[in-house]
């Protein structure tokens, strides 16, 4: 059950992704292309043959094969359709963030390797970005597993359900935090454009300017993975009702239709806030984080003053 | 029998140190042993032969430089088999040593903690040694001799490791000075270099003024104590500020040996003028010594905890770890920015202590324990994975003659096998998961986490907000080791050393290395044999242990209950080679695409992509620097060569950046300025005339009367 949850996930990215674009285009008055296009882009990619930078070593070829299972993994941690399955208990939040971090490091690292300047500008903003961005997240994660007293996420996600309906300070900060940490993380606007063609502005795009063939289609996927993963995170923990706590046909379904629901809301949330907001400098991006931060913070300082047992 | 590997392992360091003394001479050996060999035994030619060539001058130095390594590392093994055996008898043994004064024998006292300690340094030392032979060979030997080297690292590990043995003030002292002087000279064993003699000083200096501080401690709890030995300063009750003040000077005392920041200065300077395998020492495990010092001192000497010292320790804690990562970024020698790692390291295992520290003044022993294991097992993992970066920029500076990691790269291609173990090292200190650094930060993450059992509102807030620091720390190690990384072995080499370098030769040198490497993975993996381990540490030092109610303990971690947390890198492992296999597997099936096409890398359609354009590591950490731009005092120099028509035309721009360290001008030139004005102002009684002196003792004398009287 673990592992088609796993694959229902990886399965779904690329979909999620080509829903997000349909929404984009709409409100920009384009034509969008259908929804399966990402699909068809990730097999177009593994057919061809990659082209590789000359200078490269065995890091720039090995790294988009670290990068997916990485991804892939921290993937099999969050429950999609259903908690208390088996993989959550292997790793729990905390580890979830380690494994993006090493799936971050290696990407970081093919940046480097093939010894242009746009390598090194891509890896070195993407580490000044993740690195602010770590302790908002942290934050945000801290106040969710000290309400729930685990950082196990299927636990925590079942004492949300437990507990019904509560509006709680903490968690209405914590929410506002990790959606801005999600979108610095995943690299869109306003922190990164995932379809800009200028190099000067990449981060994300830079460090993997030199990819072809199989080793983007991987990168690509494993990045349309990452997003799904945040905003199933954010869906799952503030918005838990409709997964499914016991293996029941029945109640896979629901649980199913409930996610794919929730991620086409967040979707044209997100469609909607890319649409209205601008890029923003890089210099900038640690207000950004900070307030984020803040909002972690306040979320936490609201759970100790106001919600605490004590 | 544990004892006897114990003292085994000091004998044998001593021995080592002592045999390299004699290398001073051997050229009289050699003689000496050839006219015996001929003396005493009728061989035929062809073994004469084989004696000739092995006792050839070259050769017989080589050899016995080998043997003083084969000494260490025999000292290093007993080290550890000594530790592993304590920390599973889980036994105190105790002994008397009639050395010293006559009423003052030494007292000996072999328990888990210093059986672990034991076994942090047993790891450290035979790996150096395996390491060791082959980079002092490259030493001139007229230059820097090798008896000196040899006698002082033979020393140095002897002092650790009787420090971690004494049960009573004096002879922990002793063994103290012993390691602090003996790693002094070695400090200063490049002397013809004024930095490094200046380094050596204030290294000497401040590690004296910490071992007055520590003095000064044991003297506070001496005064309510019956005496000196250890077990009689566990027996002496003592006034809540009475135990303060102790600890506030014990703080100071270790704190300055282990690079705490603001007493970190000598750290950095230090590090980088001893030889690779001695830095590594030092910072992988003398810093260990320090940390050993000072939870013996406060969890076993003084025994209640007050969870007001925890505060201080997480506070100075996490400044260190923050504070030491931001410098390391801006480094541009290796060593030096290794250095800075390990005061954020310690920053860390301090801060985690300090945690320990908090549960334990509220009466939570449980948690405390888990905060101490994640404590010693990061200051474990610190030794391991500082050590092999260490070594490995020994190796680099070997094979490149550079340390600046701005002139080297590309050496991934040069050195491929040096480049895989530095990378186990740069994932090992970024915590990432299936290392073994992540563990130990996860279970620091956890024990943070666990603050709701708190009553204190400021604690339950100041507690995850040094836990976000943390989380910070890692990142920003994780980007400072990428830049270390990326800029010397990916790339293009940026000078001609980094060009023409070759894979090292020495198969010690690797060996050592891949050992450090094997084990911080392996313990990645499995972290529950060194958990275990320190379950019984934690258990006599606090007399708690971390619950054990997973089925598989070896399989899972789950240092709160299964329920809260937990983690299985074996798992993780299978699951991640699982996903890297399928993807491997289904991607590369066609035989058309699974060959790769190499071409040039994209240079905006200019050509002609040079080395330079490459970044450096002052670009990669730009964005660092200028977001945190208060941590550092920079010093930052842009000069434009210009020419051409009415000077418009720019030919070339100079840029020049200094760090430095915010303490230094804070903390310490207003002491050295102190200290300078008060010697001027007692100089001035100091008129150089016999007449005046014998004046001062007529005075002194009277006065001496008139208090006697």
């Amino acid at each position: 059950m673990a592992i088609v949850q796993t694959l229902l996930f990886a399965a779904l990215a690329p979909l999620l992704a080509g829903w997000l674009k349909w929404c984009k285009c709409f409100l920009q008055n384009r034509r969008a292309p259908s929804l399966f296009q990402s699909y068809r882009d990730l097999i177009k990619l593994t057919r061809k043959q990659p082209v590789v930078a000359e200078h490269a070593s065995w890091v720039f070829t090995r790294a988009p094969y670290i990068i997916f299972s990485a991804t892939v993994l921290a993937a099999s941690v969050v429950p999609l359709i259903a908690v208390n399955l088996p993989t959550s208990a292997i790793a729990d939040v905390i580890v979830l963030v380690g494994f993006l971090g090493s799936a971050r490091f290696f990407l970081a690292l093919a940046g480097l390797d093939i010894g242009t300047a746009f390598g090194g500008m891509g890896s070195s903003r993407e580490m000044t970005v993740s690195s602010l961005a770590e302790p908002a997240m942290l934050m945000a994660v801290f106040t969710l597993s000290m309400t729930a007293s685990t950082t196990n996420l299927s636990v925590g996600i079942t004492h949300v359900l437990n507990e019904g309906l509560v509006l709680r300070p903490s968690f209405v900060f914590a929410l506002f935090a990790l959606i801005l940490v999600a979108v610095a993380e995943t690299g869109r606007i306003p922190i990164d454009n995932p379809t800009t063609h200028l190099e000067l502005t990449m981060i994300h795009e830079a460090m993997i300017l030199e990819y072809s063939g199989r080793h983007l289609a991987l990168i690509e996927w494993a990045s349309q993975l990452k997003l799904m993963l945040y905003g199933v995170l954010i869906a799952n923990i503030f918005f838990p009702w409709g997964i499914a706590e016991t293996i029941s046909l029945q109640s896979l379904l629901s649980g199913l239709l409930a996610i794919v629901g929730k991620l086409a809301v967040l979707a044209i949330v997100l469609a909607i806030s890319e649409t209205l907001v601008a890029k923003m400098r890089l210099f900038r991006v640690q207000e950004y984080l900070s307030f984020a931060y803040l909002l972690g913070l306040l979320g936490m300082l609201s759970h100790i003053i106001l919600e605490a047992s004590r | 029998m544990t004892l006897i590997l114990a003292y085994g392992a000091v004998l044998l360091s001593f021995a080592s140190g002592l045999f390299a003394l004699i290398t001073n001479r051997w050229q009289t050996l050699l003689a000496v042993s050839h006219r015996r060999i001929k003396k005493y035994f009728k061989i035929d030619n062809a073994c004469w032969s084989w004696i000739t060539k092995n006792l050839d001058e070259q050769q017989f130095f080589a050899t016995l430089q080998q043997a003083v390594f084969i000494l260490l590392g025999l000292s290093g093994m007993f080290a550890v088999l000594a530790g592993v055996s304590v920390l599973i008898d889980k036994t105190v043994l105790t002994d008397q040593i009639g050395l010293g004064l006559p009423w003052l024998p030494w007292h000996v006292r072999f328990d888990s903690l210093s059986g672990f300690f034991y076994l942090i340094i047993g790891i450290a030392v035979t790996a150096v040694s395996l390491y060791g032979p082959g980079y002092v060979r490259a030493y001139d030997e007229h230059k820097h001799p090798f008896a000196a080297l040899g006698l002082f690292t033979g020393l140095f590990v002897s002092g650790m490791l009787l420090v971690l043995l004494a049960d009573d003030a004096f002879f922990f002292m002793i063994a103290w000075e012993l390691m602090s002087v003996a790693s002094y000279f070695l400090v200063a064993i490049q002397h013809e270099n004024p930095a490094n003699r200046r380094a050596a000083f204030l290294y000497l200096l401040m590690a004296e003024v910490g071992a007055l501080s520590i003095i000064l401690a044991f003297g506070v709890l001496a005064s309510s104590a019956g005496g000196f030995t250890f077990d009689a300063l566990r027996d002496a009750t003592l006034s809540d500020t009475r135990a303060s003040i102790a600890f506030i000077l014990a703080l100071l005392g270790f704190g300055m040996k282990a690079g705490l920041v603001p007493l970190h200065v000598w750290l950095p300077e230090a590090h980088p003028a001893a030889p690779s395998h001695i830095s590594a020492l030092m910072s992988g495990v003398m810093l260990k010594v320090a940390l050993y010092g000072l939870v013996r001192f406060c969890y076993d000497l003084i025994g209640t905890v007050q969870w007001q010292w925890g505060v201080v320790l997480v506070i100075i804690g996490t400044v260190s770890a923050l504070g030491g990562i931001l410098y390391a970024m801006m480094q541009t020698h290796l060593k030096r920015l290794l250095a800075y790692s390990s005061v954020e390291n310690i920053g860390i295992i301090f801060m985690v202590l300090g945690l320990s520290m908090i549960f334990m003044g509220n009466g939570h022993p449980q948690l405390a324990a888990l905060g101490f294991l994640a404590a010693l097992f990061h200051a474990f993992n610190h030794a391991l994975f500082k050590n092999l970066l260490f070594l490995c920029a020994g190796i680099i500076h070997h094979q490149t003659h550079e340390l600046n990691i701005d002139m080297l790269g590309g050496l991934i291609k040069k050195m491929p096998q040096t480049s895989l173990i530095f990378l186990v090292g740069c994932m090992s200190i970024s915590s990432l998961p299936l290392f073994n650094g992540f563990v130990s930060e996860w279970l620091a993450f956890q024990t943070a986490l666990q603050v709701d059992v708190l009553n204190n509102g400021v604690l339950r807030s100041l507690i995850p907000v040094s836990a976000a620091a943390l989380a910070l720390t890692a990142a920003l190690a994780a980007a400072c080791f990428i830049k270390v990384f990326g800029l010397i072995f990916l790339g293009l080499p940026r000078s001609h050393n980094s060009q023409k370098a070759h894979e090292i030769a020495d198969k010690g040198m690797l060996a050592g290395t891949t050992l450090l490497a094997g084990l911080c993975f392996l313990f990645g993996i499995l972290p529950g044999i060194i958990i275990n381990l320190l379950n019984g540490v934690a258990k006599q030092m606090l007399g708690e242990t971390l619950p054990n109610d997973t089925a598989f303990n070896w399989l899972w971690l789950a240092p709160v209950s299964a329920d809260k947390a937990s983690y299985s890198p074996p798992l993780v492992l299978v699951g991640v080679l699982i996903a890297a296999l399928l993807s491997f597997w289904y991607l590369r099936r066609s035989p058309e695409t699974k060959t790769m096409r190499r071409a040039e890398a994209w240079d905006c359609g200019f050509g002609g992509l040079t080395p330079k354009m490459q970044y450096t590591g002052s670009a990669f950490a730009m964005p660092f620097q200028r977001i945190f731009a208060r941590v550092w005092l920079l010093d930052e120099q842009i000069h434009k060569d210009v020419g051409g028509a009415m000077n418009l035309n720019v030919t070339a721009i100079h840029y020049q950046l200094q760090v430095q360290d915010h303490s230094w001008p804070t903390v310490y030139q207003p002491i050295v300025y102190a200290v300078n004005t008060a010697a001027k102002q007692v100089g001035r009684i100091q008129t150089g005339n016999i007449r005046t002196y014998l004046g001062y003792s007529f005075v002194t004398l009277l006065l001496m009367l008139w208090v006697i009287s």
